[in-house]
């Protein structure tokens, strides 16, 4: 019964998410990208700059460099994606109505919930690993540049966007409409950028600034999870060549992620969606 | 008792708790709704105040009440997609709190949107899911044509118009093989037509035994299905009981021509005689077996007696309303 609910659920919200407009206009939009940085990585093999020909070291790192910035580009692409699907879900089906001719179902609002969730984890993991696969084939083939960790690194990658469309879901519960959505995508910024400030910290030295990436990252994951999987798809030369100091620089990690810190990212998860469930099980249709 | 070894309790117990089985399975099967004391407030306003009702299995009943009254809320209420502040619901014999109790439970909500990028056949077909029903396409596709929607199956249901998508809320509230069907305001959106199909569907429904607590506002449409009404005016209940009971005794006027002492004899034997000029109003036996009327005119006419014209009467449902709605304004209450 409930494992019914939760796969029609799954199944109803994933069709959901085929039959938007949106949804076309983003994978229409990584298609682009993927293309463009086919056509730039190809360029990239046999640039010429000042200094000469770029040495195959050099190629391999910008390549790194490269990479790391488009992945970031499709992480971004698939937030923005499931945020704005999950956002306008909960409370927006509950005020539109639609909400009322599915919960009058012998339904459990949890394998609701669950259902959607699920149905959405599976849209934004598969967005970020098809896409992100496709990228690493693409640098692959034009620089010949093969990240090292290539499936932690997508793995990490669908983490990322797992959590946020989780928080998406719990705003999604409390407020309606797309508010919720441009929230979840607004905090996953921010976080972003504390974490580029806490870099900078590191790397001047300055405990305090640091301090602002480490609170922001245990705060929302999606950053760490972020540094994660750029770590996973950089060159581990890259570093080396960068040299120290340059810990700053945001499209270079300089660690794998702790086993504690992922630990910490799935409770997180649950914690969030507990409290999903309870509010939705509490708000009036 | 207790003295007994363990084989000798089980033989006794298992007699009684056999026999407590058998009690139960030949009790009436319970209502198929019934709430008592539901209470609701929204903020500082109290939307439903001490609300009890029940549908029997197989009983049509209205639910009436001016704007505001409170029937969606108590609606929601039953459903479980409101939480009530207090009171009790049971749904189908199962406490109201247990989704399952809904799994005979079609509802076809006041204020409502379906998924716009599903078909009307997904729609459906997603109900009969999450109902646990095993429905086959056919019959999916008959409910859909019982709400004259068959030729728009295939065509999502976004660009459906108001009617049309009350239409297919009401398939929706059939397609799963209730046993209760809720309708709330079924015919707001519905041209004369489809208001006439949702009366025959009420009353097939009645026909099958399915249990419809259906809340109107069109009065004439109550009176013409329901078996008993109850009546909301600010969150509580003002009045309930079966037709008769709230419309009282019904007449007949008659407009004569030459009635002779005899006549008039004849007029006051069938019941209590009012006169007005050449009109003549009678009223019936609350017993009527629809002898009375036939039998008059007859006699009437044998009498010598011209009659012009035979109106049956009845104060209407909607004067009763509006009487106990004025009453209750009446009687202090902000
Ligand atoms: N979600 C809500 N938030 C605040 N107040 C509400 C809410 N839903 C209902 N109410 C209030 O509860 C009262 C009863 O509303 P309800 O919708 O039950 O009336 P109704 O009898 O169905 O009226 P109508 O005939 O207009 O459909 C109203 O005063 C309404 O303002
Ligand atoms: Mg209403």
């Amino acid at each position: 019964m409930t494992a019914r609910t939760v796969l029609t659920i799954a199944g109803l919200t994933l069709r959901e998410a085929a039959r938007r407009r949106v949804v076309w206009a983003l994978l229409a939009l990584t298609v682009v990208l993927l293309a463009l940085s086919a056509w730039g990585f190809s360029k990239l093999v046999g640039l010429d700059t000042e200094f000469g020909t770029m040495t195959s070291g050099e190629a391999r790192l910008v390549a790194s460099l490269l990479l790391n910035l488009i992945m970031f580009g499709l992480s971004l692409i698939a937030a923005i994606g499931t945020a704005f699907l999950a956002g306008p879900t909960l409370a927006g089906e509950l005020e539109s109505g639609q909400a009322l001719v599915l919960l009058a179902r012998p339904v459990r609002r949890s394998s609701v919930l669950l259902g959607k969730w699920l149905g959405l984890v599976a849209f934004g993991s598969g967005y970020v690993v098809l896409a992100g696969l496709a990228q690493i084939l693409v640098v692959g083939a034009t620089v010949g540049y093969w990240p090292p960790a290539p499936a932690t690194g997508l793995a990490l990658l669908a983490a990322e966007t797992v959590v946020l469309l989780t928080l998406a879901l719990l705003l999604s519960s409390v407020v309606s409409t797309m508010a919720s959505g441009i929230v979840a995508v607004g905090l996953f910024g921010a976080t972003w950028v504390a974490g580029v400030v806490g870099g900078i910290g590191g790397a001047l030295g300055n405990e305090g600034v640091e301090s602002v990436g480490t609170v922001s990252r245990v705060l929302l994951p999606t950053d760490g999870l972020w540094r994660g999987a750029m770590n996973a798809f950089q060159d581990p030369i890259a570093l080396v060549q960068m040299g120290p100091g340059e810990g700053g620089f945001p499209f270079l990690s300089e660690a794998a992620l702790s086993p504690a810190y992922l630990a910490w990212a799935a409770v997180w998860i649950a914690m969030v969606w507990g409290l999903t469930a309870l509010s939705f099980s509490r708000r009036d249709a | 008792m207790s003295t007994a070894g363990p084989s000798a309790v089980a033989g006794p117990d298992d007699v009684a708790v056999r026999a407590a089985a058998q009690l139960v399975r030949d009790l009436p099967p319970a209502p198929a709704l019934w709430c008592d004391g539901l209470r609701k407030r929204y903020g500082r306003r109290t939307a439903v105040d001490g609300v009890s009702l029940s549908v029997g299995r197989g009983e049509v009943v209205g639910l009436l009440g001016p704007n505001g009254a409170g029937k969606t809320t108590v609606i929601k209420m039953l459903l479980g997609l409101v939480r009530p502040d207090a009171g009790e619901v049971m749904v189908l014999g199962r406490p109201g709190s247990d989704p399952a109790a809904r799994a005979r439970v079609g509802y076809l909500p006041e204020l409502f949107r379906y998924q716009p990028w599903l078909t009307a056949a997904e729609v459906l077909e997603l109900h009969v899911r999450l109902s646990g029903a095993d429905v086959p396409a056919v019959e999916r596709h008959g409910c859909l044509e019982l709400v004259g929607l068959a030729a728009r199956a295939g065509d999502r249901v976004g660009g459906f118009s108001k009617g049309m998508q009350q239409r297919l809320g009401l398939a929706v509230a059939l397609v799963a093989r209730p046993e209760l069907v809720v309708l709330d305001e079924p015919t707001s959106a519905l041209d004369p037509l489809g208001r006439a199909d949702v009366r025959d569907v009420v009353l097939s429904l009645k026909e099958r035994g399915v249990a419809v607590l259906l809340n109107s506002h069109l009065i004439g449409e109550v009176e013409r299905v329901c078996d008993r009404v109850v009546v909301l005016d600010r969150g509580t209940v003002a009045a309930s009981g079966t037709l008769a009971e709230l419309l009282g005794r019904r007449e007949v006027r008659l407009h004569l021509g030459s009635v002779g002492p005899e006549g008039q004899a004849r007029l006051a034997a069938a019941g209590p005689l009012e006169r007005e000029g050449a009109w003549f109003t009678v009223g019936l036996p609350a017993e009527d077996d629809g002898t009375t009327v036939p039998d008059l005119v007859a006699d009437l006419v044998a009498l010598g007696v011209r009659v012009h014209a035979v109106e049956p009467t009845r104060i209407s449902l909607e004067e009763r309303l509006l009487g106990i709605l004025r009453a209750n304004s009446g009687d202090g209450r902000p």
